[in-house]
């Protein structure tokens, strides 16, 4: 085992930890704000939003993220070069990086896992619950907002550490569409050093801290949220 | 899109179409799906036992297994055991004096696979193995059965309905995982895709339709499952 090549990669490492972070950041963050309304449609909505909704969910949860990851990373990125207008606009140095697809491909599957889960707890609340709201006056949309989706939400947050958990482990799949995360990172210096396994141990075991450090935040978060049954 | 070839043209069974590759990369990625499962499951009871038994050693071991493989995301293990694990097996054979093996891309991923899923299934059957009601075991054990015939008998089968629904989320991620085999070179069905897109530039005709392949494997196995469920449920007491 040699680890000389550490201290010359440190720069590089920083950077392809700070990489991961934002993947995870950024795709959970949209993917929480994707998922409640996917959720919500398949459960309240008219059958026009809920059957794309759960169709979705299904496509999503049915096919392998790296799949997915290719298929907007060289379809749409094959396709969006080929349009002046998104050529010429502003938003092409972003639409030309691997990260913004890897973010698109990350978000979606995110917001079809949790989805799901917001289907499911939005079903779980208790019926009198709804139907107190209803007998106190409340609109439809007012239940909805008041107690429906609030009850809900609290249920899904328990599930958050361990979806969030799942996407940091998703995230490597970045740096097969070039993006040079953590683990894109490691392949590099791989291919200098021709170190084979000390690379990938070394971005493992920062895997694991992060997974550690996950776990304990989300934790402390769920003491915060005052739990009334 | 392309000149002249039609999405038809593209995905002709026979050259110059690719669906032949693509169903042949499909069939690959059943193999390995099925062979790796079987391998998940052995090991799964294998840890899920060593959890359980007095032992603190083989406790120790199952538990360090179980953590480390669920933290570390699986396409790094797949690259670490994919190159690891053959250097490793070579030097324990070499250290019995037998010559060195190269593994084929199957068993190889076989073996990757079947590794990260036994984690997996060690806390599924784990978890089912505890929900057995004591009372039934020792039931088992004052009719005077074996410990062979005790598990035969009393213990898988009613653990079974518990265990299900896990492990039937656990072949639905497995037969996902399968397509991160294509990074090591293994020419399964995301592989083909690959090779299949990338040669014709059909991007989207392709990773579409390798995604409805996955799909539909995930719908077939999702009423193969539940109707085993039913089965297997068949003495317990309904709910609701």
């Amino acid at each position: 085992m040699d680890w000389s090549w550490v201290s010359t990669y440190f720069p590089e490492l920083v950077s392809g930890l700070i990489l991961t972070l934002e993947l995870l950041l950024l795709s959970v963050f949209f993917g929480i704000l994707l998922a409640v309304p996917i959720g919500l449609v398949q459960v309240t909505g008219p059958w026009y939003l809920a059957m794309p909704a759960r169709a979705f969910c299904t496509v999503i949860r049915g096919t392998p993220l790296l799949i997915q990851v290719w298929l907007l990373y060289y379809g749409l990125g094959s396709l969006f070069p080929s349009i002046p207008w998104i050529r010429h606009s502003f938003m092409w140095p972003v639409l030309r990086e691997g990260f913004f697809y890897a973010v698109l491909a990350f978000t979606l599957s995110f917001a079809g896992y949790e989805g799901e889960v917001v289907r499911g707890a939005l079903t779980g609340v208790p019926r009198g619950e709804i139907e107190a709201g209803r007998a106190f006056g409340m609109t439809p949309f007012q239940v909805v907002r008041r107690v429906w989706l609030p009850r809900a939400i609290r249920m899904v947050l328990p599930t958050l550490a361990g979806e969030t958990v799942l996407q940091l482990k998703s995230t490597p799949l970045a740096a097969t569409i070039t993006v040079m995360d953590l683990f894109g990172v490691a392949n590099m210096i791989r291919q200098e050093t021709y170190r084979i396994y000390e690379p990938l141990l070394l971005v493992a075991s920062i895997y694991i801290l992060l997974t550690v450090i996950i776990t304990r935040l989300f934790r402390i978060v769920e003491t915060q949220i005052p739990q009334r049954r | 899109m392309q000149s002249g070839q039609t999405i038809f043209d593209l995905l002709a069974l026979s050259p110059p179409g690719w669906g032949g590759n693509l169903l042949r990369g499909a069939i690959h990625t059943m193999e390995i799906a099925i062979f790796a499962y079987i391998v998940g499951l052995a090991l799964g009871l294998a840890g899920a036992l060593a959890k359980l038994s007095e032992n603190r050693v083989l406790f120790w071991i199952s538990e360090t297994y179980t953590t480390i493989v669920r933290a570390v995301p699986e396409l790094l293990l797949i690259l670490l055991l994919y190159y690891a694990g053959t250097t490793v097996l070579n030097n324990i054979l070499a250290s019995y004096g037998i010559a060195a093996v190269s593994l084929s891309g199957l068993v190889a991923g076989i073996g990757v696979l079947g590794f990260v899923q036994g984690a997996y299934s060690t806390e599924v059957l784990r978890a089912a193995i505890l929900a057995v009601p004591v009372g039934q075991i020792e039931a088992a054990r004052a009719f005077g059965m074996n410990p062979f015939k005790r598990w035969h008998r009393i213990i898988i089968p009613a653990m079974l309905p518990y265990a299900i629904p896990g492990l039937a989320n656990l072949w639905l991620i497995l037969t996902k995982d399968t397509a991160l085999l294509a990074v090591v070179g293994y020419s399964e069905l995301a592989l083909e895709t690959r090779q299949a897109a990338g040669a014709t530039k059909a991007y989207f005709t392709f990773y579409v339709a390798a995604g409805a392949l996955y799909l539909a494997l995930t719908l077939l196995s999702n009423q193969v499952f539940r109707r085993l469920e039913r089965h297997l449920r068949r003495g317990m007491p309904r709910h609701h």
